[in-house]
């Protein structure tokens, strides 16, 4: 991956980018990015792709479809309810449990006798209204050190590459020592004291994004600029939020909550690192053809507004930077193999063949680089564009010899391979 | 990935369809595998909703539960598994060879000779893919410490007597399946991957349905284009055509199929519960009938996912065997005969976290057996060998010229003849460096030659040569035994590692354990004593207690 941005053509649109995000929307209600999203778009931030199509709001599921490749993902009812009940039980009876769990993970004290503090954060109102009422309540919390407040699915708000993103946390507490503990409630067990490191890691990398969003509210609480280096830490009030959350999950194969402290300031490193790496999006814009769009909608005679050709051109436009995380990650992700599919891209493979084979970005070229064939511009004539990290890396590749030592060593990796086949019998 | 790996795979891609990444099959497959296709609730680790199991791939048998979060419907479930399993598990301990070996006196240190009980043949799951290994171990893990009836205490929620019992040949399978090489417990997915390379991602190869579509497309399509259909085609009714191989079902399946089920059976055992006494006979009927809606929704999704795990078997079984894995599968059938005797001898289930001792007990038998693995592999197929030749730790070659030469140091002459051998690989062969030959494949007398070691005397990089002094393996005459030199023009292999796989330091005595890993000054039965085969259970001290507090657990 590469984080160069090298100027592009622009197309001088004088559009604010919000306005413009919202014209390529169409009239399509809004999908606002949740903290899942972002930890997956932080995961491959060279994607512009993603960036784009989210930061517009569009609904990537409706526009798999479309193109023609559908996402396979979806949430078992079962697992919703599961959730649900779980995370009904640990907030039951004024949330007895979860007080229990903050006090003997945390080392805190038991609340005195004014209780704990649970702020109406208006659930029903809408994200703005919302936003403001946490930022509030958060406010007023501040200014009562030593007492306990409860923030149950408080809005926060998020700058992610020049547009806002709205993240809504299970729970936050205000504690007496004037720190805020982001709450993580997950219906995977903690299982004989360890839980499934791919589900922890996710959750961790989620409460990253939460944090990041505390911090934000903190630092504008306080009247200070929030940092902006991947390791900046926050001093005075703007350090409020606590990098270390609490992850709350059933314990063994019962309902029971049981808690643990996941530390997670190498995710927030990480999280910060990428998110400050992602394109900006007015640069994306800058480079979008001025007739694209991904207007989803249809008019009431059931003609769309963009023919699925319409649809494909524009999203062609916008580079992606496939790899195959992504089809886990990313409603996109078949398509995007496709592309990259017909692209005889080497990255179909990997990450790690990708970064293998250096410069040799073709299957075909890998091929020809192993029979022997000389290496010349075919084999190295970059997967298109639209696959690679950016433009940048598409044009010169390495210097020549590096090109012919990984030609070399597939080509006697070819030879090997041959060998043993026929010694095996399996080809003659 | 290895550069020979990714060869292949970009092969398969430009070929459409999967290569080979072994001439030889390196696991044992067993001429009677139980193949076990297990499905989870959603949303809930090791909680049971179905398995497709057994060993005639014309006769499935199916269990399911119903309604997944009814503790007695899975305790019934999980009866009625164990009452399929365990005869099957149970019946490979009936017939047993002695085996003969050395065991020491633990006085005198003499070795003395002793003869052991083998099972002559060993039980072998097959499951779609590494999550039903996972699965399976969570069942061992939720079950093994379960109160039974016959219990003393038996606690508010009893289960049948083999519930227990299951759980704790499944903990054991699980835990041998950590054992490199092992073939007990099997994930289609990984023995597929293991020997095929398919144009895809390793990620995507997780997928068993796209994995087999690459390996053998069906007529007229690709590999890619079969893999995307078996991935994401619908059929009318928006159901995946290939479910997913489990534990996990399509959330799609659950939320138009499935989950109305379920809910239907819900509804008719509310209605059987305040069905008055006349019309009890006919809820009771709905209640079946519900019951038998999701199981046939079930056996839906199963039955592909077991049809492909026999397609799988089908595929492997045409690979011929290497030539170690005998070796290996004995290993399996030690594992076997040990926790076989265990369980006869009354030892508690496998305690829920390993003592210091045993923990490192298993690492080091993980790490042996993958050394040994890796060098087998090597020996039994030459594409594993070629591995070794393209990072510089193997060289195979031609024999150039052999001469005569002796090691007159001592009284009498040795000999130590001169071999050129011709390669295009490049070993990291400096002079002075010991090198192994590896012998081919024993001929029609069986007798399997003498190791053999050279070393390096000259290494051209530039010629392609490199001459080797032969140091060993020639018999104890002057002249060496015939057959034992390399004649100009053979083809020779050596490696540059040893072919023998060296036993890790042991571990001290209990009385020499530090108290920090369970020795003494507590009590000295804390470490279990040193066993033959198989990893080790913990000692007596661990069941107990954890065996207590685990059957306190909540269920719901």
């Amino acid at each position: 991956m590469n984080d160069s941005h090298p100027g592009y053509a622009s197309h001088g649109s004088a559009e604010p980018p919000a306005q413009r995000l919202a014209g390529l929307r169409g009239p399509a209600p809004q999908r606002s990015l949740d903290a899942r999203a972002l930890a997956a778009l932080a995961a491959n931030p060279g994607c512009r792709r993603r960036a784009l199509l989210d930061a517009a709001g569009v609904d990537k599921t409706v526009l798999a479809e479309r193109l023609g490749s559908p996402a396979p993902f979806g949430r078992s009812p079962f697992a919703i309810a599961r959730g649900n009940v779980f995370e009904a039980r640990v907030k039951a009876d004024g949330y007895a449990e979860l007080l229990l769990l903050l006090q003997r993970h945390l080392g805190l004290p038991e609340p005195d006798a004014d209780g704990v503090a649970v702020p109406d954060l208006l659930p029903r109102a809408g994200t703005a209204v919302r936003a403001e009422r946490t930022r509030q309540a958060l406010a007023e919390a501040a200014a009562r050190p030593g007492r306990w407040t409860l923030l149950d699915h408080p809005m926060l708000r998020l700058d992610v590459a020049g547009s806002p993103a709205h993240l809504e946390p299970d729970a936050v507490v205000v504690r007496p020592d004037g720190r805020w503990t982001v709450v993580e409630i997950k219906s995977f067990p903690i299982l004989d004291g360890s839980a499934d490191p791919a589900k922890v890691g996710a959750a961790a990398r989620q409460a990253a994004v939460y944090v990041l969003a505390l911090r934000e509210a903190a630092a504008e609480l306080a009247g200070v600029k929030p940092g902006d280096g991947p390791y900046d830490e926050p001093e005075g009030p703007a350090a409020a939020p606590d990098p270390t959350v609490l992850l709350v999950c059933p314990r063994d194969f019962s309902n029971r909550p049981t808690a643990a402290v996941v530390d997670v300031r190498r995710e927030l490193a990480v999280t910060r690192r990428q998110l400050r790496r992602m394109t900006r999006i007015d640069r994306i814009l800058d480079a979008l053809p001025a007739d694209a769009g991904f207007d989803l909608s249809t008019a009431d005679d059931g003609t769309p507004a963009r023919t699925d050709g319409q649809l494909a051109d524009a999203v062609a436009a916008v580079p992606a930077a496939y790899a195959p995380d992504c089809l886990s990650t990313c409603e996109l992700g078949f398509h995007c193999r496709r592309e990259a599919r017909c692209a005889d891209a080497v990255g179909q493979l990997g990450r790690s063949v990708r970064g293998e084979l250096g410069s040799l970005r073709t299957v075909g070229g890998a091929l020809a680089a192993a029979a022997g064939g000389v290496p010349g511009r075919g084999a190295r004539d970059g997967g298109g564009p639209a696959h690679d990290g950016g433009p940048a890396d598409g044009g010169a590749g390495g210097p020549a010899d590096a090109v012919d030592e990984a030609a070399a060593r597939l080509a006697r990796a070819a030879a090997l391979r041959a060998e043993a086949l026929a010694e095996g019998g399996l080809r003659p | 990935m290895s550069l020979l790996t990714t060869l292949a795979r970009l092969e398969a891609v430009h070929q459409d369809r999967a290569q080979p990444l072994a001439t030889v099959r390196h696991r044992h497959l067993s001429d009677r595998p139980m193949v076990v296709v297990p499905l989870a609730a959603a949303g809930e680790d090791g909680a049971p909703l179905a398995a497709m199991l057994g060993t005639d791939r014309d006769a499935p048998r199916l269990h399911v539960v119903p309604q997944p979060l009814d503790r007695d419907q899975r305790f019934a479930f999980l009866a009625a598994l164990a009452g399929d399993l365990l005869p099957y598990l149970e019946g490979y301990g009936e017939e047993t060879e002695q085996v003969e070996g050395t065991e020491k006196d633990p006085e005198t240190g003499e070795r003395l000779p002793v003869v052991r009980e083998l099972c002559a043949d060993a039980p072998q799951l097959v499951v779609p893919n590494s999550a039903g290994v996972h699965h399976l171990g969570l069942l061992g893990r939720s079950t093994r410490f379960r109160r039974t009836a016959d219990d003393a205490d038996a606690g508010p929620y009893p289960v049948p007597s083999r519930v227990p019992l299951l759980g704790r040949w499944l903990t054991h399978l699980r835990e041998r399946a950590e054992v490199p090489g092992s073939s007990m417990l099997l994930a289609m997915t990984a023995l597929l991957g293991r020997h095929w390379a398919t144009g895809q991602s390793h990620l995507e190869d997780q997928h068993l349905g796209a994995l087999l579509a690459w390996i053998a497309p069906p007529p007229g399509l690709g590999g890619a284009e079969a893999a995307r259909y078996a991935e994401s085609a619908r059929d009318g009714r928006g159901q995946l055509h290939c479910p997913p191989a489990g534990p996990a079902t399509d959330p799609r399946f659950d939320e138009k199929l499935l989950g109305p089920a379920v809910a239907r059976h819900d509804a008719a055992r509310a209605a059987l519960r305040a069905a008055p006494p006349g019309e009890a006979a006919r809820a009771e009927a709905h209640v079946r009938r519900t019951a038998d809606e999701v199981r046939g929704l079930l056996e839906q999704v199963l039955r592909p996912t077991w049809d492909q795990v026999w397609r799988g078997l089908d595929l492997l079984r045409a690979l011929p065997p290497g030539a170690r894995v005998a070796e290996r599968w004995e290993g399996d059938r030690w594992s076997y005969t040990g926790h076989r005797e265990r369980l006869a001898a009354g030892e508690p289930p496998q305690p829920r976290f390993d003592d210091a001792v045993t923990a490192a007990r298993k690492l080091a038998q993980r790490e042996r057996e993958q050394a040994r693995l890796d060098l087998q592999e090597a020996l039994d197929d030459p594409l594993a060998m070629a591995e070794h030749r393209l990072s510089g730790e193997a060289f195979a070659g031609t024999v150039e010229a052999v001469e005569a030469a002796y090691d007159t140091s001592g009284r009498t002459p040795k000999p130590r003849p001169l071999v050129t051998v011709r390669t295009g690989d490049r070993p990291h062969a400096d002079p002075g460096r010991e090198v192994h030959r590896v012998w081919g494949p024993p001929g029609e007398d069986g007798a399997a030659p003498a190791a053999q070691k050279a070393e390096v005397v000259r290494h051209d990089p530039a010629e392609g040569t490199v001459v080797l002094r032969l140091t060993s393996g020639m018999g104890r005459r002057r002249e060496p035994e015939p057959g034992t030199v390399p004649q100009p023009g053979d083809r020779v292999c050596f490696t540059l590692f040893e072919l023998s796989v060296r036993q890790a330091a042991p571990l001290p005595d209990p009385q020499n354990t530090p108290w920090t890993h369970g020795g003494p000054p507590g009590s000295a039965s804390a470490v279990p004593g040193p066993r033959p085969g198989g990893p080790h259970t913990g000692g007596p001290h661990t069941g107990g207690p954890a065996a207590a507090a685990a059957a306190d657990e909540e269920w719901e």
